[in-house]
């Protein structure tokens, strides 16, 4: 115990380091993710075949695949090609992966919308796309904001395998102090730790967002 | 051509699917009348007002508002709308939105009618409908009965010609029931044409200019309250009115 506490001090500005760049590959990656799934989450409802057909061939590939192998297909194909940064490769292959669930989670809460809304938009003389965004929209995502919480964390775990294309993020850390101080236990309980001191920050979050909808209505 | 006359339909049919829904129907409704649609359930009354404001889109026939045939290639029926006011069963509020929101919604969004000006017509409105004290609340406080007349006030605020009413008060308390055909019936008495699917056959009686009694998708009979009511000619209707009396 006391190992594990003087590991933790001498080794906190290298996690915090770490922590800094989970932190902001993670927000990166979910702020891209959430407009990605909302995009192909208005796919699947558009009621347009090809477009339906686009998404769910979108969704599958993601379902169907390994995150790591999506990380990595994407990181060889941008890094190589486009010549984009380490750190952008890896947000694009976590966004890629997140949108599909978040789309889910979209289309989810705006199906589970009264039709009547849509209808009494439509009646005011309000066009379709108006009502989305001004009527339903806004109600989806109050509805969402539990499952999107709990999409984040797991997008915010899941932001430990960008460790493999390089990135230094807290997992990479741990990894790399292991190793060099033949003490991956420590290292790997050290990382623990501060992905539960964010998950449980993010909860919080999401806990008082919920309470404050819930006093609005 | 008659001036007067605010909406016509000639040989309207609807189909969902297989399902023919509305066959050949006929109505003239004119400016400032009160027409009360009634009929069993699964009749087409539902489908029939809907088809008036292009909710539902016609197979065949005519529709002509104001003198002009609508017809979804060839106008904006978001525009058409504007004019033809619904108020639904389940009133549809928007939850996330307070009473006056609901209300300035379509006039500024759809309009374009500045926010301050559109409150203070919304709120002329609600003091009409009684609820001059309920701006700032959300619909989620409010009775059934407060929640229909919001509804009746945020359909007014866009000044449409003609108001459908999809049985206004079915999903109501019987004690909350008065209040919102007291609000209709104001209504009624200041001109506003009106096509109204009811039970309420008191307010028919009282209200209603015309009764049009529909069934299986047919209108079976057409005539003033009295006669339709105390006089029916089909036995179709006679049938119909002793099953609900
Ligand atoms: N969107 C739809 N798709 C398929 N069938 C429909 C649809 N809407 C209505 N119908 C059918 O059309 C027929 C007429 O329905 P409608 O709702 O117009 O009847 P109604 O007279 O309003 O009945 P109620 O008194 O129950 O409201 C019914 O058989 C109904 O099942
Ligand atoms: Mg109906």
């Amino acid at each position: 115990m006391s190992h594990l506490i003087e590991v933790f001090i001498d080794t906190y500005d290298l996690f915090l380091n770490g922590l800094w760049i989970t932190l902001k590959l993670s927000a990166a990656s979910l702020f891209i993710a959430f407009f990605i799934g909302l995009f192909f989450a208005i796919l699947k409802i558009s009621n347009i075949k090809i477009l339906e057909w686009i998404a769910d061939a979108y969704i599958w590939l993601v379902r169907g695949t390994p995150l790591i192998v999506q990380i990595f297909v994407l990181y060889y194909g941008l890094v190589e090609i486009v010549l984009i940064p380490m750190f952008w490769a890896g947000a694009a292959g976590l966004a890629f992966h997140s949108g599909a669930y978040i789309a889910e989670i979209i289309r989810g809460a705006i199906q589970s919308i009264d039709k009547g809304q849509m209808e009494a938009g439509r009646s005011l003389g309000m066009t379709t796309g108006k009502t989305m965004k001004r009527i339903i929209l806004p109600q989806a995502f109050r509805r969402a904001v539990p499952s999107l919480g709990n999409q984040f964390i797991i997008g915010i775990k899941d932001s430990s395998l960008v460790s493999f294309i390089g990135l230094q993020e807290i997992f990479g850390v741990a990894s790399s102090g292991g190793s060099n101080n033949f003490d991956y236990l420590t290292y790997y309980f050290i990382a623990a730790i501060y992905y539960l001191v964010i998950v449980l920050a993010l909860t919080l979050i999401v806990n008082y967002i919920e309470n404050r909808m819930a006093k609005s209505d | 051509m008659n001036t007067n006359e605010m909406i016509r339909v000639e040989k309207l049919n609807k189909f969902f699917g297989d399902l023919h829904v509305l066959k050949d129907i006929d109505l003239k409704v004119n400016e400032s009348d009160v027409v009360v649609l009634v009929g069993a359930s699964g009749s087409g009354k539902s489908t029939l007002l809907r088809c008036l404001n292009f909710l539902e889109i016609k197979n065949d026939g005519k529709i002509i508002i104001d003198g002009e045939q609508v017809e979804k290639e060839t106008h904006d029926l978001n525009k058409i709308r504007e004019r033809v006011g619904m108020v639904f069963q389940h009133f549809n509020l928007f939850p996330h939105k307070t009473v006056i929101e609901n209300v300035i919604e379509a006039p500024t969004q759809v309009k374009g009618i500045a926010k301050s000006k559109a409150i203070q017509e919304g709120k002329e409105l609600l003091d009409k409908v009684g609820l001059g004290d309920k701006y700032d609340v959300y619909p989620s406080t409010l009775s059934g009965g407060q929640k229909q007349r919001v509804a009746i006030a945020r359909a007014l605020a866009m000044k449409p010609d003609v108001m459908l009413f999809d049985e206004p008060t079915s999903a109501l308390d019987p004690e909350l029931v008065g209040e919102v055909l007291a609000t209709m019936k104001e209504l009624a008495e200041e001109g506003m044409t009106m096509v109204v699917v009811t039970h309420e056959m008191g307010f028919a009686r009282e209200v209603g200019d015309w009764v049009v009694y529909m069934h299986d998708g047919k209108i079976v009979e057409y005539g003033h309250p009295s006669e339709l009511f105390d006089n029916p000619k089909e036995e179709r209707t006679k049938a119909f009115l002793s099953s609900i009396l």
